[in-house]
């Protein structure tokens, strides 16, 4: 049986998750993609793009303007007739809107998946990533969110239909009143390839600059701790860890961070992580593959020069 | 209003948990146990809109063992008016927890509803958007903020591009994230006082819903471990191993 993929977009940009999420379920079945909203045509084309996409389904509306999950949820329960897995990325979307799907349909959503073993296997974490399950869930259908840093990206270069969807539309009993997006034109956190990230110790919105400084060097996106987010130095979106974004990039480098159970939680995918902190017990440092103990603000500066010595440039 | 807070008793977040070695679970015996961080927070919401005479009762309802009276007790200490606790030893899933404060809720008939985001032990996410679905509310999610209008809410969300703050027609589900506030901690004549407060013992049968769990949990195991790490002796030792690791990163 067929798979129906939500997939995750904003502002008429595919995120990179979805192509990660189907790859991700590439083996349970043909996957139709589905894509809600207005303006989202290079969405539907990109969607189409993903290598391994059978359909996409597009359902153009008003009514799904600001991804409410009371308006989305009776459409995605009433294509799910079709389908045996119904899957979206664990994103503040997905997140939203599948459980709900779930309870409507009498399943127990499986979330957050990091590995998918079978048509009804998988793995999921639990307790901050501290512990993994894995579950045999014994329904007729599975509603999955999946977590897009465990997966690859499935490959481009396909050239799938685009079909309309028909829909009644149900107009959600919420109104969206003011969106607040964060400026910037880094990477996409939760799959980029490199990630810096600064903590409480930063001590300032201009001192948060300095990592902003070594992201752009390095071509990466930028994380944060809920301290320094709580603090006001950084915006909630670029949170990393257990309430925030999870990680998986090829390089973290955490910068005056000490490295608590919570923000640990977002990095364990992370292949390589580096310390920067002037105390050598820190967690975070006794964790890193590799570590430097000292001052940031000293440390940071020095290391943007070291690299323009070295002639280091990233596109 | 009528607010009723969801609470879950859990392992301690400041806990560093251990997997037992034969992989059936996590070890909680003789673990220390309290109120879901997420929890507190929806605790503190609801008893901050009684305070600003928004609300005239805060009911607190928590699911799980005779145990989990001590979590009820440290939300009444807090300012929650009665609690309720739906009594069972089994592990229940979330549809199963969704499906049993359904029942409370068209018994208590609350105009909002809040919860916490998520809770720390299964980190599942789910509670509230199945509430909301069980009960064809509408739900604002990772709210870090609740203005109260005319029979409806602005809610400040937390999602993945940043926030967005939308109107929310009463009755409805919400749930906390933690920058909703900063729970207070019950000074000792609030704690002596909340247990004078009513509290409502009611065995799950007496719901009459179907809590047989649909996933079968077949082990839990650790995580991988990582491989030791080494500290550096210089900063140009530092940008020698980052430029390399990603040369390295991007010849593959
Ligand atoms: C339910 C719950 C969920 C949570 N979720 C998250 C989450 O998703 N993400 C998250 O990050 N946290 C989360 N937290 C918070 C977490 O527990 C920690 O409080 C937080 O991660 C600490 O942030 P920090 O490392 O910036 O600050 P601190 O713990 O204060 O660490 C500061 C570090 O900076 C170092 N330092 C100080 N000065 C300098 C300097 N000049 N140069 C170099 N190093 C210096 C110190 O040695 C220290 O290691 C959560 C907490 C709870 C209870
Ligand atoms: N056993 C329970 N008793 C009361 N409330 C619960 C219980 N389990 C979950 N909840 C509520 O649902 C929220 C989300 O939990 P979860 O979906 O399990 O991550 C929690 O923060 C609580 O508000």
């Amino acid at each position: 049986m067929a798979v129906l993929v939500l997939a995750d977009h904003d502002l008429g940009t595919l995120s990179p998750a979805t192509a990660r999420v189907v790859h991700a379920v590439a083996e349970l079945g043909p996957i139709d993609v589905l894509v809600l909203g207005e303006g989202i045509d290079q969405v539907a084309t990109d969607a189409a793009g993903i290598a391994g996409v059978a359909r996409v389904l597009v359902g153009q509306g008003a009514d799904f303007t600001g991804d409410f999950a009371d308006a989305i949820v009776p459409l995605l329960q009433t294509l799910s007739a079709n389908y045996q897995h119904i899957v979206s990325a664990a994103g503040s979307v997905g997140r939203d809107v599948m459980p709900r799907l779930a309870a409507r349909l009498d399943l127990m959503p499986v979330t957050d998946v990091v590995a998918v073993l079978g048509p009804n296997r998988f793995e999921r974490p639990i307790y901050a990533g501290n512990a993994v399950q894995t579950v045999t869930a014994n329904q007729p259908k599975q509603v999955l969110t999946i977590r897009a840093s465990a997966f690859r990206a499935a490959a481009s270069g396909n050239a799938a239909p685009i079909e309309p969807v028909p829909h009644q539309p149900v107009a959600s009993a919420a109104r969206v009143i003011a969106a607040h997006r964060t400026e910037s034109d880094s990477p996409d956190l939760a799959t980029a390839q490199i990630v810096v990230g600064g903590g409480v110790s930063v001590g300032s919105a201009e001192g948060f600059q300095l990592i902003e400084q070594l992201a752009k060097k390095l071509g990466a996106a930028i994380g944060a701790t809920r301290a320094a987010v709580d603090a006001g130095y950084a915006p909630n979106d670029w949170q990393v860890g257990q309430t925030g974004k999870i990680i998986a990039p090829d390089l973290y480098i955490a910068i005056g961070i000490s490295g608590a159970l919570q923000h640990l939680a977002g990095i364990q995918g992370a292949k390589k992580i580096v310390a920067i902190n002037s105390d050598a017990e820190a967690p975070l440092v006794k964790l890193a593959d590799v570590a430097l103990i000292g001052d940031l603000f000293t440390i940071i500066p020095e290391l943007i020069a070291e690299l323009d010595k070295l002639g280091f440039k990233r596109p | 209003m009528k607010i009723l807070v969801a609470i879950k008793r859990v392992v301690d977040h400041n806990v560093r948990i251990r997997v037992r070695p034969d992989g059936t679970g996590v070890e909680t015996q003789g673990v220390r146990m309290s109120m879901n961080p997420f929890c507190k927070h929806a605790v503190e919401a609801a008893v901050q809109l009684a305070e600003a005479g928004h609300a005239d009762e805060v009911v607190v309802v928590s699911i799980g063992p005779k145990t989990a009276n001590d979590v009820i007790l440290t939300a009444l200490a807090m300012g929650a008016h009665r609690g309720i606790l739906i009594e069972t030893d089994a592990e229940l899933e979330t549809l199963a927890i969704a499906k049993l404060l359904a029942k409370l809720v068209a018994e208590e008939n609350p105009d909002l509803v809040l919860l916490g985001k998520q809770a720390v032990d299964d980190d599942s996410n789910h509670v509230g958007q199945m509430l909301a679905a069980l009960t064809d509310r509408p739900q604002a999610t990772f709210a870090s903020a609740i203005k109260v209008e005319v029979q409806s809410l602005e809610v400040t969300r937390e999602v993945d591009f940043g926030r967005i703050t939308v109107a929310l027609p009463l009755p409805a589900i919400v749930t906390a994230d933690l920058r909703l506030n900063t729970p207070r901690n019950a000074a000792l004549p609030m704690v002596m006082k909340a247990r004078s407060k009513p509290l409502a013992v009611r065995p799950v049968a007496e719901f009459g819903v179907d809590i047989a769990p649909r996933l079968t949990v077949e082990k839990v195991s650790p995580p991988a471990e990582r491989a030791a790490g080494r500290t550096l002796g210089s900063v140009s030792e530092l940008a020698g191993f980052i430029a390399g690791d990603i040369a390295e990163m991007e010849a593959l």
